[in-house]
């Protein structure tokens, strides 16, 4: 019977349920609930088969089955292709050829269904957890292709000797991890649909909308600073800015052209820096105010905020620095200032009462009714809460005069109300403040709970100036993080206080930030520097191909000679007896690995009765000398001599 | 090139007369070879299991010479025979023998069964009930026999041949795989050829022959010859060699459960009685090959089993499947 014809044991049926069940389990939440449920009754009934040896299910019920799941996926995605209803079928597939397990070579076919499925896996997360757990599925299912050939050994040896499989491969997928030539983008490419719902910020701020992140404690980005980390109240992450406002919310203008470098002078020390973007689906980047270059592939919309060519949908890493203390927009267009002393018809009378004052008061002098704004926030006593009251149609009024309770974002749209009712161009600036250094590997996390609003006015001889009406009254938020300014008690993420947590979580996020960084971020950037600092100068896809090779022939070489370590100490003996039928072999009598030696010389004697006596010779010293009792040197010798001296 | 293919030759090779092996040996196989004609091969096995102190299985349809073979064996030897006839109505003490009370001396006296004695052929072994062929077995396992509370020894040396009918005969019950184990080799006679049936059929009468038959050697001779096979040397290469076979039978679907333990030494100990029948004192793979089938028909089956398989096809086939190492 042909190997591939074996019926499929039940051994080998409890090891296929086994690596059905690992390579399908993890796709459980990415399929649809009837689907999972169909799955899982065809695990029951291939349990029920194999334990009740029941008969097989007939083969135009299972035709029919697959068709009914296909269609069942077409209706689900309205498409059978994709990410998620390819991978949908594939589970039917698998859950259904687990019913038809006649042959061995069905069995093949469901552990290299299983591998594709672990595959699958990855196109949704690339944690270090869903490769772990790959792995140990890749594991299982080379088990159970080792049992589809052999049934016979207990399952712990089986999964030992897949597990030597797997050993034994590993230099090999290192090998052509790093030097394989990469492609640019990453490791996965992955379809559209993937960044439905992130959280994040959005090109609009309305009250409420800020203080929703803070609820979150996911990393926005990491960044790692070619020097030293810039004090806490230097960390404003430069995000989406929002000149427009409709009486309720802000937004950031329709863009009007976009410059290719940054258009303004530096000055103070620039600060060098690395940013590790998660993806958010959004376009712009976020950068240390104020950007001093661009990353690759980006440029700056008219208000200073970089934005990239296409949507962040995969982890981004780009390179960038800052000058602290630039004068940016000294010369601003009308346009623009117009644009940021709009301000809505109607609504809050009170402040712009208080801006008229100001205005009649300090005239054209910018610089002066800053102070006067300033100065009003912080006789005011405005408490920064997390759960500020519910603001009617005149928010700014309520907050400044009434309720003085708001988070960063009422704090922020106040103060640019105020500060264009007296005639002074402002605006609002979304993004980041802060983060904090995981001690561990040094880079600085900055998380969705550290997203701030603040001010940006334009004064005549500075440009745009930075003010943060937070600071007036929560200067805590600034200096320290967000946990320090909101009173204990409101409802924060746990990692934002929970000290005693901080340490593992730190230790968590680096080997993450590793992961990312090395594993999932390894772009040819990447590949370039390290193969750079290897001694490999100017690496190109032939020197790497090259070089390649020549490794994994040299692995292979080694896993060879390992294996063979014992079998290369050859009895001089047997040495010289192969050297002998080689001989023979060429005069087309060819020695039978399993013949024995004196057999061999009777058969090869009568096919070459010339050679018969010595033939015979030399079969009888090496069989004394291999199989006797008592080998003699001197037996050796001859034998040598012998051989040395046959010529057929 | 196949096994068998090779195989025709060797045979033919190994039959010529040859000076160096051992000229008793030679004697008594030729006098067994005269009355039971055309079956070298398997008289050459029975010797050869003696040789190692094995017991003998011989599985076979009635009327092929077992029984002659046993009776043949015993008297070249020059060994006490008896034969016992297994039926399905048989106890243990008809083997072993029973005690009887003695009215003259007033206490119990043991009557030996048929097991007391130096060759035993027992006849159809699976005709009797499990409880009878267990009596046997323990008896050759232990070369001694408890009965009443006492122990006694069985003579030396002591050598049985069982026959068998082929199991799937009716009213028989099958000997377990165990129990089987306990036989060092299993052979099959099968018919003569055509020359040579034709020569029994002309030639005299085989139970005259018989008992004209005369022992070639004595007993203490088959005593050192026994223990010469044990010093018949068996080298590191020889033994990876039994070891190479004995892990293809494990890790080979092929197979329903490899050879073990028991089955190499027993296949060690039939290849050093062949090699010193072949006159030789060293073990050589031939030697293996020659007695492999014996030793596996009855302990090694294809996975693939669904009837009798020719033991020479199985034998062959794990052959040329395992290259000498």
């Amino acid at each position: 019977m042909a190997r591939a014809d074996r019926p499929v044991s039940g051994r080998q049926a409890w090891w296929l349920l086994a690596t059905a069940l690992a390579a399908s389990a993890p796709l459980v939440q990415q399929v649809p609930l009837w689907l999972a449920l169909v799955a899982a009754c065809a695990f029951a009934w291939r349990a029920a088969l194999t334990w009740r040896q029941w008969h097989l299910p007939p083969r135009w019920l299972l035709v029919l089955l697959v068709m009914a799941g296909t269609v069942g996926v077409f209706l689900q995605y309205r498409s059978i292709m994709g990410r998620t209803p390819g991978i949908a079928l594939l589970v039917v597939f698998l859950a259904l050829k687990l019913l038809e397990l006649r042959a061995a070579r069905d069995a093949v076919a469901t552990a290299l269904l299983c591998y594709f499925l672990v595959l699958g896996q990855f196109l949704f997360t690339q944690t270090i957890a869903t490769a772990l757990l790959a792995g140990l599925t890749v594991l299982i299912t080379t088990a159970t292709l080792l049992a589809a050939s052999d049934d016979r050994p207990q399952p712990q040896q089986q999964l030992r000797r897949a597990a030597l499989l797997l050993a034994q491969a590993m230099p090999f997928m290192l090998l052509l991890f790093v030097l394989f030539p990469r492609v640019q983008g990453p490791l996965w490419g992955l379809p559209q649909d993937r960044f439905s719902a992130v959280s994040g910020l959005s090109d609009t701020m309305a009250p409420g909308t800020i203080a929703q992140l803070s609820q979150s404690d996911a990393i926005a980005f990491r960044v790692r600073f070619e020097g030293a980390v810039p004090a806490q109240s230097q960390l404003y992450w430069r995000g989406p800015v929002m000149p427009a406002f409709d009486g309720r919310s802000w937004r950031v203008a329709q863009t009007r052209g976009a410059y290719p470098a940054v258009p303004y002078a530096g000055s103070g020390t620039p600060v060098d820096y690395e940013v590790t973007l998660e993806p958010h689906g959004k376009f712009w980047l976020f950068a240390l105010e104020m950007p001093a270059t661009l990353p690759a592939d980006s440029a700056l919309t008219v208000d200073y905020q970089p934005i990239a060519r296409q949507a962040v949908r995969n982890r981004m890493r780009y390179t960038q620095s800052a000058w602290p203390e630039a004068i940016a927009g000294e010369r601003e267009s009308p346009a623009m200032l117009r644009a940021a002393l709009a301000l809505p018809d109607g609504g809050n009378p009170r402040t712009r009462a208080v801006g008229a004052a100001w205005r009649a008061q300090h005239g054209e002098d910018g610089a002066a009714i800053l102070a006067a704004a300033q100065s009003l926030f912080n006789q005011q006593l405005l408490i920064y809460t997390l759960n500020p009251p519910l603001l009617g149609p005149d928010m700014v009024d309520e907050f400044l005069f009434d309720t003085k309770r708001g988070f960063c974002e009422h704090f922020a749209a106040a103060f640019v109300f105020s500060l264009r009712s007296a005639g002074v161009p402002a605006r609002v600036v979304a993004g980041y403040q802060g983060g904090e250094v995981n001690p561990v590997d040094g880079y600085l996390e900055v998380r969705q709970y550290d997203a701030h609003a603040w001010a940006e006015a334009w004064i005549a001889g500075r440009g745009w100036v930075r003010v943060d009406p937070t600071a007036i009254s929560a200067p805590s938020r600034i200096n320290s993080n967000l946990a320090a300014a909101i009173p204990a008690g409101e409802g924060l993420p746990f990692l934002a206080r929970a000290a005693w947590l901080k340490d593992l979580r730190h230790r968590l996020d680096a080997v993450t930030n590793g992961w990312n960084q090395w594993v999932l971020g390894y772009n040819p950037q990447r590949q370039r520097d390290l193969l750079a600092s290897l001694g490999m100068s100017a690496p190109d896809w032939r020197s790497m191909t090259a070089v390649l090779s020549v490794l994994c022939g040299a692995v292979m070489l080694g896993l060879t000679a390992w294996i063979l370590r014992n079998r290369l100490r050859v009895d001089p003996a047997l040495a010289a007896w192969r050297r002998f039928t080689r001989r023979l072999a060429r005069r087309g009598i060819a020695w039978q690995p399993w013949e024995g030696p004196l057999a061999f010389a009777e058969r090869a004697a009568a096919l070459a009765p010339l050679h018969a006596a010595g033939i015979r010779e030399i079969a009888a010293l090496y069989v004394r000398l291999r199989y006797g009792p008592a080998p003699q040197g001197s037996d050796l010798e001859r034998l040598k001599r012998r051989i040395a001296g046959f010529r057929p | 090139m196949t096994y068998n293919e090779a195989q025709k030759h060797i045979i033919h090779q190994s039959l010529r007369p040859d000076p160096m092996r051992l000229p008793e040996l030679e004697a008594v196989l030729a006098d067994i070879n005269r009355i039971i004609l055309g079956k070298e091969r398997p008289i050459r096995l029975s010797v050869a299991c003696l040789l190692a102190r094995g017991h003998l299985l011989i599985e076979d349809l009635p009327g092929v010479g077992k029984t002659t073979l046993a009776h043949v064996l015993a008297r070249v030897l020059g060994l006490d025979f008896q034969r016992i006839q297994f039926t399905s109505d048989m106890l243990p003490a008809d083997i072993l023998g029973v005690s009887i009370f003695d009215r003259g001396s007033g206490a119990f006296h043991f009557h030996p069964g048929p097991i007391f004695t130096q060759v035993v052929l027992a006849d159809e072994i699976n005709r009797a009930t499990p409880k009878a062929q267990s009596a046997l077995l323990e008896a050759m396992e232990e070369r001694q026999v408890t009965a009443e509370g006492e122990t006694r020894a069985l003579p030396q040396p002591f050598f049985v041949i069982a026959t068998q009918n082929p199991t799937h005969q009716i009213g028989t019950f099958p000997l377990p795989e165990s129990q089987l184990d306990r036989f060092l080799l299993k052979i099959e006679l099968g018919y003569p050829d055509a020359a040579a049936e034709r020569e029994l059929l002309a030639g005299a009468d085989r139970h005259e022959m018989v008992a004209n038959l005369g022992p070639r050697i004595a007993p203490q001779q088959l005593i050192d010859l026994q223990n010469k096979v044990r010093a018949v040397h068996a080298s590191a290469a020889l033994i990876d060699y039994v070891q190479a076979l004995a892990a293809h039978t494990r890790t080979t679907p092929r197979w329903q459960a490899g050879l073990s333990p028991r089955a190499c030494l027993a296949l060690l100990a039939v290849a050093r009685a062949w090699a010193l029948l072949e006159g030789r004192d060293h073990v050589l793979p031939e030697d293996v090959q020659a007695v492999l089938p014996g030793v596996i028909a009855h302990r090694l089956r294809p996975a693939d089993d669904v009837a009798h398989t020719d033991s020479h096809a199985v034998a062959a086939a794990l052959i040329e499947a395992v290259p000498l190492p």
